[in-house]
């Protein structure tokens, strides 16, 4: 592609998760470079916030920010956990990364407990995933042979052990307090905050929780230095970013851009519009992000400020594109089903919430919509909205939101006429699965 | 009702966790149950807590909440569809009605020769794969056309 990727475009090759690959395209020199000129932990975290380096999974934190949280002086245990719980709708950047660059994310792991204090680690990985997280546990046995891991990590006096939790299919897990209950052995259901992590997280531990794409950043800023970082994207939104890019494209998949990078370079990288269709919306950050009429989004440049100044979120960089032969109904549909389903029913709003908006959206992409349901639907978000523990109520109600904002036209013809406006054989032949004949 | 075979596996899953916090291993040792025994009955979950010092309704708790979890028995072939909107773009829905008409059954439900459980699954994170399906759990397969399912139907005897 010619962008700057040094996460995933650098471990293309023959076996480039294995430990020796890793090691030969510069791996594991950040760590050496730490312990060789005993650079302090205050100045490790002093470079990520150098850097601009935002968090990769969804919010955009900034990451030295989080780090400086930890009470590095607190005696007892203290964690940091990788969240590779990738259930977004449309993300699948994080896969990759351990399916190609596993060292790179455990590289990174190492040095935030160096610079935080802490002597365990834990990344959790999606259930759906399980080859990718067999070859997590394999870098690790690869890392503990080469004391990379364990005690007295390359002779220095630092230890740190790490270890891989399978997840079993529950996207609630995804938002970090779930994450560290489930690691507990419990259901998923998020804890309320404060207290954050930082002072009440693994085990009633300071934990430090963050994206597998963050911590796989980390390495490449130690080596090269926060500026430089930071120039590869743009004020305040450093580094490049992996965007997954789903839908109606001919080539779906994972580009490693600058942030800052125009989303029509993105949409050309990405093969263009399959078989030279019209764009109708993207959903540009995760299905949580609010939807972007066509127009909207060809003017974007792909950085939290941007998507952020257009209405909608950068999310975890999962880009999803829709053509004309799209309903844009339908699509609200599934999106609402999946959050109903999804709810972890801890708080009211949110797990009857979620089940009115399915039911309701249900009924217009059905022909039994009635003439208030817009409204009906405003309302319910309205009363979801900063009402629950964690996000996930308001990740179900911007779409419905958006949706309804941005192609209302679309519904209400669904509501007075009971059918699309998009003919189903229209909608048949766009997702490409049935040959033309 | 946990064979030796599983019980080791589940004590190297303890052994990552703090010593105190044999717990932490129980979605492990579920799976690993799940794996050996087809599904989760009220036994295997009895076991899995008595190995774990847990009581059964905690145990159970994990294993409701989970969506890989079976708590009733599935076919040799659990095969899990994603359907979700970025899947659904690029033929997930049409995958998995290709899947029920060549089965004959319907989401949640098993062939009358036991072979087959259709389910639909939601986001896999692997979206740029669509369709994409899961096949008991760990075997993922991308880029499922009407072709590659019925190669993938035919190796599953």
């Amino acid at each position: 592609m010619g962008t700057l990727g040094f996460i995933l475009e650098a471990a293309e090759g023959e076996r480039s998760w294995r430990l020796a690959e890793y090691v030969k395209r510069g791996g594991y020199d950040a760590l050496k470079k730490i312990f060789s000129e005993k650079i302090p932990a205050d100045q490790v975290v002093g470079e990520l916030k150098k850097s601009s380096l935002r968090g990769r999974g969804g919010a955009g934190f900034p990451t030295g920010l989080k780090w400086s949280f930890m009470p590095r002086q607190f005696p007892g245990a203290k964690y940091v956990v990788c969240n590779s719980d990738e259930g977004e709708p449309g993300t699948f950047k994080d896969r990759d990364i351990l399916r190609w660059n596993p060292h790179m994310v455990i590289e990174g792991m190492i040095i935030a407990g160096y610079a935080m204090g802490c002597q365990r680690g834990y990344n959790y990985i999606h259930g759906e995933i399980w080859d990718i997280y067999k070859r997590f546990e394999e870098a690790l046995v690869e890392a503990r042979a080469a004391n990379l891991l364990g005690n007295n990590i390359l002779g220095s006096d630092f230890s740190f052990e790490l270890q891989a939790h399978h997840g079993y299919g529950a996207y609630i897990c995804g938002e970090e307090t779930a994450l560290l209950e489930s690691i507990e052995g419990k259901k998923g259901q998020p804890r309320f905050k404060p207290p954050f992590p930082a002072s009440y997280g693994l085990y009633g531990k300071p934990t430090t929780i963050n994206n597998t794409e963050t911590f796989a950043s980390v390495p490449y800023i130690i080596n090269e230095g926060g500026d430089r970082f930071l120039e590869l994207g743009k004020p305040n939104n450093g580094g490049t970013k992996l965007f997954s890019v789903s839908g109606h494209v001919n080539r779906p998949g994972n580009f490693e851009v600058p942030m800052g990078t125009p989303f029509k370079d993105l949409l050309e990288m990405a093969g263009g519009m399959r078989g030279g269709r019209k764009l109708k919306a993207v959903i540009p950050g995760g299905s949580s992000a609010p939807v972007l009429p066509a127009d909207v989004i060809m003017e974007c440049t792909l950085d939290y400020d941007s998507i952020a100044k257009a209405g909608s979120m950068l999310g975890s960089g999962a880009v999803i594109v829709m053509d004309e032969t799209t309903c844009m109904v339908k699509a609200l549909e599934r999106l609402s089903y999946f959050y109903f389903e999804e709810s972890c029913g801890q708080c009211t709003p949110c797990r009857e919430g979620t089940g009115w908006l399915y039911r309701v959206v249900h009924r217009i992409e059905h022909g039994e919509g009635r003439p208030e349901d817009l409204d009906l639907l405003n309302s319910v978000t309205d009363n979801i909205m900063g009402r629950t523990i964690c996000a996930l109520g308001d990740a179900a109600s911007m779409p419905v939101k958006s949706f309804i904002k941005h192609f209302g036209a679309e519904f209400e013809y669904h509501i007075q006429n009971k059918k699309c406006l998009v003919p189903e054989d229209v909608q048949r032949a766009g997702s490409g699965f049935f040959k033309v004949s | 009702m946990l064979s030796q075979e599983s019980r080791q596996q589940i004590d190297r899953e303890i052994a990552k966790y703090p010593a105190e916090q044999k717990q932490s291993a129980v979605m492990a040792a579920l799976a690993i149950v799940q794996m050996e025994q087809g599904w989760l009955s009220t036994e295997a979950i009895e076991a899995v807590a008595d190995h774990l010092g847990m009581a059964p309704v905690a145990v159970y708790e994990v294993a409701s909440f989970y969506n890989m979890y079976d708590l009733a028995p599935v076919g040799k072939y659990k095969i899990t569809v994603c359907t979700n909107l970025p899947c659904a773009l690029s033929g997930g829905v049409h995958a998995a009605d290709y899947l029920k008409q060549k089965l004959g059954v319907g989401f949640n439900e098993t062939t009358p020769d036991g072979r087959f459980t259709l389910k639909e699954g939601e986001c896999m994170g692997a979206c740029g794969d669509a369709p994409v399906m899961l096949v008991n759990n760990v075997r993922m397969c991308s880029f499922m056309q009407p072709e590659q399912i019925d190669s993938l139907l035919g190796e599953c005897k």
